[in-house]
């Protein structure tokens, strides 16, 4: 006999609706950049070069890790374990809460550069995509706080929890998001 | 009809139908002067017309977004609407300042009005679809309020629903997006940047809610779907239409003075606003397939089908066309412009208070539907409406390409007139289209009389 896999969508239907048209938004930002980039090629690799890479990797490292905290959180929640669950959310929320500090600090001091999106098409595109992105991290560490909020509610238990599934979909997707735009727009030349 | 109160929407149908009537002869003016240039020169100039025929438009369906909201927004609270009683005296009041306003552009020269109602005091005229004196901006303002101040109360002492909040959160977005008609600057570039807060954000976000609002409603009450689904539908619909409407107002801002990243941020963006339309087609045909119960109102649920639909194509389709910088390059202003605006404004907005009139009017003129008869006349009306505006907008769409092509794109371009000489033969046929479509407004009306004697 064949057995049949059954693929069940983690969490809400409707997230990844939002989820997919959000990366169809920054699929088709990529695109353009790729596609800008192959005609302004000096000026990319120019300006890429002025990019704080170390703020860079600093974020990656820090967002992937939450989205293992993340992880675990639903790992937990599925065990039963609603007070483990919600310290993997307090400690996801706050790595999200560190990215936005050095994505500041790199805004920042782009800023007093004088650099603004009509710098070039290069500055443009790199404001652009990590403030868009920017703002998403922000959204997820909402969704995040309100998953978070229920958990200590006790809204999810052990056979109820796709509320804790439906946020960390979403911050994966912020997570997959940031891991193409960073060697994209940070270091690929 | 649950709730008697309900029943002042009746007032706002009425007159949003009159509008209608007004707006669609007023339309077919301005067409034959498209090829009769001096046809009722000098007692209606094209301008003025043009101004009548697009204000017209606003304000009726103005008065179909009240209406509907009077009617469902009371049911769906599960109680009497706040103040029956405001609602009627801001009815008159909208009615009276509206027709003041469409005799004021008729029977004087404009600058004779904007002296009249001393705009000089705080000027806000000028502008198109923006053209009614300061005067009735404010007018507009106190009705806003007091209607939003109704329903709103309405809401706050009776049941909360996703319909009842999305279209809250329309009506409000509405008032205050409005409220930038009132700031004029002297720098034209700050101008339009401006005004596209009210025009754009009005049509391609905060109406949309109230659209997506209105339609969910008609769909509950008419296929018996469950209230979960539907309100699921709908927080994706508006998530969406806020995420790609929003920046995509950047697909105004090409070219007009403003910095080169809104070609970007508006094509992106704008790219995705079909997204949402395409969503609410899929809904309506989702929920009738799944429907739970026959309603007797077969016209109704052609409309809101009718209503997805035509809003896709409209808004989404003829609204992509030339929404990517690089072509509007090319397109902007041109004939493609109107062509999108005649179905977007059918489909999307026109529809979706047809559709909540074809619902509603027979329930609060006591009967569930109207009889077969007038049903099958209502039909009629939506198939030659929704065929001869097709027939427009194909007509323009191939009038703006010959037009893009012979003016601008062609190694001996044409003059703006020369041009429009060499589009004469779509002109007309738009306007034998838009003949047929005050055919089938007249029998719309005319379903409205017809077999009572036989009321299902």
């Amino acid at each position: 006999m064949t057995q049949t896999i059954k693929k069940i969508l983690p969490g809400d239907f409707a997230i990844w609706i939002f989820i997919y048209a959000e990366l169809l938004v920054f699929g088709i930002f990529f695109i353009s950049y790729a596609v800008t980039r192959s005609n302004n090629i000096e000026l990319f690799n120019e300006s890429q070069l002025l990019l704080d890479r170390t703020a860079g990797m600093a974020n990656t490292v820090v967002l992937i890790t939450s989205s293992w905290f993340v992880v675990n959180a639903v790992h937990a929640i599925k065990a039963g374990k609603e007070a483990l669950c919600a310290r993997w959310l307090s400690g996801a929320i706050l790595l999200g809460g560190l990215f936005v500090m050095i994505k500041l600090f790199e805004f920042y001091s782009k800023s007093v550069e004088g650099i603004t999106l009509s710098t070039n098409a290069f500055y443009m595109f790199y404001l652009s995509l990590t403030f868009f992105h920017f703002l998403h991290v922000i959204l997820g560490m909402v969704i995040l706080s309100v998953v978070l909020f229920n958990t200590r509610k006790g809204s999810y238990n052990g056979e109820e929890y796709t509320g804790v599934e439906t946020a960390a979909s979403y911050w994966h997707m912020v997570d997959l998001v940031w891991i193409v735009l960073f060697p994209l727009v940070y270091l690929l030349r | 009809m649950e709730y008697q109160s309900q029943a002042v929407a009746k007032y706002y149908f009425t007159a949003a139908i009159g509008l209608f009537v007004g707006q669609i002869l007023f339309g077919l003016i301005i067409g034959l002067q498209y090829v009769v240039g001096d046809f009722l020169f000098p007692e209606i100039p094209f301008n003025v017309a043009r101004m009548v025929h697009t204000n017209l438009l606003i304000v009726w369906l103005l008065f179909g977004f009240m209406g509907a909201s009077y009617y469902l927004i009371p049911e769906e609270a599960e109680r009497e609407l706040y103040s029956p009683g405001l609602a009627i005296l801001m009815f008159w009041i909208f009615l009276v300042a509206g027709a003041l306003t469409i005799l004021g552009y008729l029977l004087v020269p404009y600058s004779t009005l904007a002296d009249l109602t001393m705009n000089d005091l705080l000027p806000t005229m000028g502008r198109e679809f923006l053209e009614q004196p300061t005067i009735t901006k404010l007018g507009i303002v106190v009705v806003a309020l007091a209607f939003i101040f109704n329903v709103g109360m309405t809401v706050l002492q009776g049941r909360k629903t996703v319909i009842n909040l999305v279209l809250m959160i329309g009506l409000i977005g509405l008032a205050v997006f409005f409220l930038f008609s009132f700031y004029n600057p002297t720098n034209l570039v700050q101008d339009k940047f401006w005004w596209w807060w009210t025009v754009h954000l009005w049509v391609e976000g905060v109406w949309e809610l109230i659209l997506g609002a209105i339609l969910a409603f008609v769909l509950i009450k008419t296929t018996g779907v469950d209230r979960e689904v539907i309100e699921k539908w709908l927080y994706i619909i508006i998530a969406m239409t806020l995420i790609t409407g929003i920046i995509g107002t950047g697909h105004h801002y090409y070219w007009i003075g403003t910095p080169e990243y809104w070609q970007w941020w508006g094509s992106i963006f704008s790219a995705m606003e079909p997204i949402p339309f395409f969503m609410m087609t899929v809904f309506a045909f989702t929920m009738v397939n799944k429907r739970k119960r026959e309603h007797p109102n077969k016209a109704a649920v052609l409309w809101a089908l009718g209503t997805g639909v035509m809003a896709f194509l409209g808004a989404g389709v003829w609204g992509f066309l030339h929404t990517l910088a690089p072509v509007n390059y090319f397109t902007h202003g041109t004939q493609i412009t109107a062509a999108h605006g005649h179905m977007a404004f059918y489909g999307a907005y026109a529809m979706v208070v047809l559709a909540i009139i074809s619902y509603a009017m027979p329930i609060i003129r006591g009967r569930a539907a109207n009889s077969n008869k007038a049903q099958v006349m209502e039909m009629w009306s939506f198939w030659l409406m929704t065929v001869s505006i097709t027939f427009i907008t194909l007509f323009l769409t191939a009038a703006g390409i010959l037009q893009t092509w012979l003016q601008r794109i062609s190694e001996t371009p044409m003059t703006f007139m020369a041009t429009q000489d060499q589009l004469a033969l779509f002109y007309w046929m738009r306007e034998i289209a838009g003949v047929v479509f005050l055919i089938g407004l007249i029998i719309y009306i005319m379903s409205f009389f017809v077999g009572d004697d036989e009321a299902a």
